[in-house]
């Protein structure tokens, strides 16, 4: 039991800091900019996929470099020659460009890179169990991922709390139309926003390739739970995204270590509903419904608390 | 007493007016009627019954993006839960012989749309704009992944089937063969669509505008705005959900993938495209995505790529979608300038169709070689046949793409200054706004 909840702990926090990385980016691209990136999940899978090609040619370091970059760029010409164009048109357009291109982007990684997931491995200097408790190897490359998305948060924590940019960017905020009117080339800083927030995604996508499944899919499956993160955290709110995205990753995990469900606790269903849809329900693993997890918190937290959990402003 | 009533009231409408208005919608009915004797084959049937289903759908999703500017990722699930119940209760119903005919059928669709989005829509319109959007994706991810775990109900990934010929019959009828089941969608897509239609004229849709257009004066007036996002929501729902019970219908099967994010993207790819400023335009884009998703996949393996360009496309140049394009000419036609604007479309038509034939010769050329490298490199995309392998073939790509879309810059500017003296020209007539 102790095993499981250090083990779980561990792996909750890692999804979480993952989680992070690419929420703050679209936390603070969605404050700023006013429109909630929906190809964000989208730059996470470019990342993964430019981090195994680059892997393949020169290696996994420089990749860990590279690809990032690269996204962000990308990110950064998406919002100079996309968004600022479609940006007379409302936040309504905004948002579905973004939502179209997320769509092309999955095409074209299709087309690319092929349906099937790519064989992305971890680096031979991190293939080794970085430590053993209960008899549980912990692999040194998922250590190596926590390390990598903590030095991030603090990298992003100092840069905006102690240098000049950082107090630009928290201005702007709250209060976009100060800052433009305090003479600071706004279009600029959203385009530097806009290509850092893309490269954290695209830094989450390849640490997170290795270890998880790099597939044309990867956006699909994790950009809807980002969007819960935020939304739970409150929309806009950096704090908030941060304890939501450690509580989604927390629950996520935890409950797919779990494999009570109400046949175990309560004893089987009498022979009766066998064949009802009852019987789904008696039967369901905790474990089983892990991926709907971070749904029913939404749906909870949108009952309970409208706003999120430390959201401060209605959007 | 009555001259205030007068003053107030807009004025009743002439006799010419009414037999326009009404003569429209008997228009459309004989043009429903008459469709399948022009083209009779199954595959044009099939292709019909798709396009009316898709036009429900869309004019039912234009109720909330349109009308209530809600953007919503998730309106596939009332339209799948729709077509969830109707299967079941075609089992339900041909199992005990109760004497209900396919033709009402439909409405048990409507019923469950209508009571999951009374159950889901009160928390998700609290908030209106992004965190609406997010909601919808959300709800919609939550319904979704709860298919795939409650197997018996929603027959897991392989879905539940049923038979719609044993159902009690009407005229003799057993809606077996296709074109049965089209003259029963045509016979709801009307109903639905003057439905929808009417909704919009009532205080309930006037009041929908007002709460997309200015929220907080709607307060101001006395309304709770999120009571009027959850009436439309609910209305939205129901239609969706005869949509998806058409759906159903016609494939005899409803699956997960019927509430999928594929199909909630679909529908809004779809009413975009047609144009969410217009009644008219989700059932334009309706017809246009239906088709054009029928056509590109026979053409191109990769014709996902191309609706998500066009999409894009569409979000950048086009805000208003089809229908918005061509209503924007209307005063132009009525001042009689659009001849103006002709000669600067023609010249700009050139390069840009330049600019598009270059760009998908360089997608396909692409796609021969990632997607498969192996194969003959003479490849044939929209009924043209080309050698892939050939730097001739890149070298004309290359220019197509490039020269074309620097032409095209120039001559748009020049489409611009031309619309410019165009619409000067009709504002000084008096017709343009």
């Amino acid at each position: 039991m102790l095993e499981l909840i250090v083990i779980s702990t561990l792996n909750g926090v890692l999804f979480g800091m993952l989680l992070f990385l690419m929420a703050s980016g679209l936390t603070v691209i969605f404050s700023m900019l006013g429109v909630l990136n929906f190809a964000h999940a989208s730059f996470y899978m470019l990342g993964a996929f430019f981090g195994f090609q680059i892997s393949r040619w020169f290696g996994f370091w420089p990749a860990l470099l590279i690809a990032p970059l690269l996204a962000g760029a990308i990110g950064a010409g998406v919002e100079r020659f996309g968004l600022r164009r479609v940006h007379k048109n409302g936040h309504v357009a905004e948002l579905l460009f973004t939502f179209g291109l997320a769509f092309a982007i999955e095409e074209i990684v299709q087309i690319i890179w092929g349906k099937s997931p790519v064989d992305f491995r971890v680096p031979p200097l991190l293939d080794f169990p970085a430590f053993t408790i209960f008899s549980t190897n912990y692999p040194a490359y998922k250590m190596f991922m926590l390390l990598v998305s903590i030095a991030i948060f603090a990298a992003l924590l100092i840069t905006l709390k102690k240098t000049r940019i950082g107090l630009i960017v928290q201005a702007a905020l709250t209060h976009p139309h100060m800052v433009g009117h305090l003479g600071h080339n706004v279009g600029r800083i959203f385009m530097l926003v806009f290509g850092v927030g893309t490269a954290l995604a695209a830094v989450a996508g390849v640490i997170a390739g290795p270890a998880l499944v790099t597939q044309a899919n990867m956006a699909g499956l994790l950009g809807p739970i980002l969007f819960v993160v935020v939304v739970v955290g409150g929309l806009g709110s950096l704090p908030g995204a941060f304890v939501a995205s450690l509580l989604i990753g927390l629950v996520q995990t935890f409950a797919v270590s779990m494999n009570g469900s109400l046949a175990g606790a309560f004893g089987p269903l009498s022979p009766a509903y066998a064949a009802t849809w009852l019987s789904d329900i008696w039967g369901v693993t905790i474990a089983q419904i892990a991926p709907i997890m971070p749904y029913v918190l939404l749906v909870l937290i949108l009952i309970f608390r409208p706003m999120g959990l430390l959201g401060t402003r209605d959007t | 007493m009555s001259e205030i009533a007068s003053s107030v009231a807009p004025p009743v409408p002439a006799a010419a007016e009414k037999l326009k208005f009404y003569g429209l919608w008997i228009a459309a009915a004989i043009v429903l009627l008459l469709l399948p004797k022009i083209f009779s084959s199954g595959g044009s049937l099939t292709t019909f019954s798709l396009i009316g289903i898709s036009i429900i759908f869309s004019l039912s999703y234009n109720i909330l993006l349109g009308q209530t500017g809600m953007l919503s990722f998730g309106h596939a699930v009332y339209y799948g839960l729709g077509g969830f119940l109707v299967i079941h209760a075609i089992n339900i119903i041909g199992a005990n012989k109760w004497p209900i005919p396919l033709p009402l059928v439909p409405l048990i669709g409507g019923l469950t749309g209508l009571a999951f989005a009374m159950l889901l829509g009160w928390v998700s319109t609290q908030r209106s704009g992004t965190a609406f959007a997010m909601i919808s994706l959300g709800v919609a991810e939550l319904i979704a992944s709860s298919a795939l775990i409650l197997r018996t109900f929603f027959g897991g990934e392989a879905g539940i089937s049923a038979n719609r010929t044993k159902l009690l019959r009407v005229f003799d009828w057993n809606f077996g063969p296709q074109i049965q089941i089209y003259y029963l969608v045509a016979a709801w897509t009307l109903i639905a669509v003057i439905a929808m239609y009417a909704l919009t004229r009532t205080p309930l849709g006037r009041m929908c505008n007002a709460v997309r257009d200015n929220p907080e004066r709607v307060q101001f007036v006395g309304y709770d705005p999120h009571v009027v996002r959850y009436l439309a929501f609910c209305f939205s729902g129901f239609f969706a959900g005869i949509a998806g019970a058409l759906a159903a219908i016609n494939f005899e099967i409803a699956n997960s993938a019927y509430l999928g994010a594929v199909q909630s993207g679909t529908v809004l790819f779809a009413t975009y495209i047609g144009g969410v400023g217009f009644f008219i335009g989700p059932i334009v884009g309706a017809i246009f995505v239906t088709l054009l998703s029928l056509s590109l996949s026979d053409l191109t393996p990769v014709w996902q790529l191309y609706f998500g360009l066009i999409f894009i496309a569409v979000v950048v140049f086009a805000p208003g979608g089809i229908t918005g394009l061509l209503m924007m000419h209307r005063p132009l036609l009525k001042a009689g300038t659009l001849s103006r604007m002709l000669p600067s479309y023609a010249i700009a038509f050139v390069p840009t169709l330049a600019m598009i034939a270059g760009l998908i010769l360089s997608i396909e050329t692409i796609v021969h070689y990632t997607v498969n490298p192996g194969d003959d490199s003479h490849i044939k995309a929209f009924g043209v046949s080309f050698d892939a392998a050939t730097p001739y073939i890149w070298a004309m790509a290359a220019i197509l793409l490039v020269g074309g879309y620097l032409v095209a810059r120039k001559t748009w500017t020049w489409v611009g200054h031309a619309w410019d003296d165009a619409t000067s020209v009709a504002r000084e007539k008096g017709v343009a706004a």
